[in-house]
């Protein structure tokens, strides 16, 4: 084991703490993966019209990141990861 | 006028029966009268970790259904002159009884009690919908792990949806040792995720078990699970209790050194 791998070693406390905030942001959306896959799909196919992409690759998530809220809790974003393989149609 | 109580958690085992039963008899030696309900139909628990199994005669569905008056039963505790309990019928199911009976029957207690503490039985189902149904306040009971902390924030929306407003956290079974090697959350990370106002933690200890074996609740003796109960009593009670140190995720240095222990210790493996 080298030095850097000491260093980059995350401790379980903090595994379980990454696990749960992933996966309460799905529970309390109340999305499952099936929808998750149906709106990847859908949004695949529209940006297609425009540009060449890798729908094989491209990622989508729901991440807590976004701006405040009127309630001062911080909104859920749709995050969309997608590789544009040619920009020109 | 007095305060309802229902002690929930969603998952099942992290201790909502020991966290009521020591509640309770922590307000009753304060010397406010409590009544516990046993809400876990079919599979109640509360009387034997109270050590009250074997005075069972009625329970709360002949309540419900007229087949007694409501004082006989209600059991009186052993030793706490204020304290009652009301079983949970074994051979019934959940569906028997509903929410609205549930009400009447908590509102009929109102008058005569401090504190009504019911005891939820785990799931999201007909049982716990009764048992939160005439709840003014909430106790969510979690432990550290990812499970429990799944299972607590689904109660807590669904708690939220059934407008009861004043929902607290207990965090039960925390071991500092764990905490302190970074192998386990800690109270602010659960807090954190949850965003709840915290009651209480109670340490991990081997007395609640050996309380339990003995059907006599361990709050207010000197065991450390004892003293946090005995805490969120008063906490209830409006009293400002400063929490204990339970051990923050450890500083840089003892983490580093402690991985580096660690790395050493598998490359010799």
């Amino acid at each position: 084991m080298s030095i850097f791998s000491v260093f980059k070693r995350k401790t379980s406390s903090q595994i379980a703490k990454d696990r749960l905030k992933i996966l309460l942001i799905s529970d309390r959306v109340n999305c499952s993966p099936e929808m998750m896959e149906l709106i990847k799909n859908d949004i695949a196919q529209v940006i297609s019209k425009y540009m060449k992409i890798d729908a094989s690759t491209m990622e989508i998530q729901i991440s807590k990141t976004g701006s405040l809220a009127g309630n001062g809790k911080k909104m859920p974003v749709l995050y969309a990861n997608i590789p544009i393989l040619d920009l020109r149609n | 006028m007095s305060e309802v109580i229902v002690v929930t958690s969603g998952k099942g085992g992290v201790g909502k029966t020991t966290t009521s039963a020591n509640v309770g008899t922590g307000l009753a030696e304060m010397g406010k009268s409590v009544v516990l309900i046993d809400a876990d139909i079919g599979l109640r628990n509360l009387d034997v970790v109270m050590g009250l199994e074997n005075r069972i005669v009625y329970n709360l569905v002949d309540v419900i259904e007229g087949n007694c008056r409501l004082k006989q039963a209600l059991i009186k505790d052993k030793r706490h002159a204020g304290l009652f309990l009301m079983p949970a019928a074994q051979t019934r199911d959940k569906n028997c009884i509903t929410p609205g009976q549930m009400v009447k029957l908590i509102d009929s207690l109102r008058d005569q009690f401090d504190y009504i503490i019911l005891d939820c039985p785990a799931g999201i189902e007909q049982g716990f919908q009764n048992a939160i149904a005439g709840a003014d306040h909430a106790i969510v009971v979690t432990t550290p792990e990812v499970s429990a902390i799944r299972d607590a924030d689904r109660i807590i929306g669904l708690l939220e949806a059934n407008e009861i407003k004043k929902v607290d956290l207990v965090l039960n079974r925390l071991r500092q040792d764990l905490v302190r090697r970074g192998e386990m959350m800690t109270v602010d990370d659960v807090l954190d995720i949850l965003g709840l106002p915290l009651l209480g933690v109670v340490p991990d200890d081997e007395n609640v078990v050996i309380a339990t074996n003995q059907g006599e609740p361990l709050v207010g003796k000197s065991s450390d699970a004892g003293q946090a109960f005995f805490n969120i009593c008063k906490r209830l009670e409006g009293k400002e209790v400063p929490f204990k140190d339970f051990g923050k995720s450890s500083t840089i240095w003892s983490r580093f050194s402690g991985l580096f222990k660690k790395s050493l210790q598998e490359e010799r493996a």
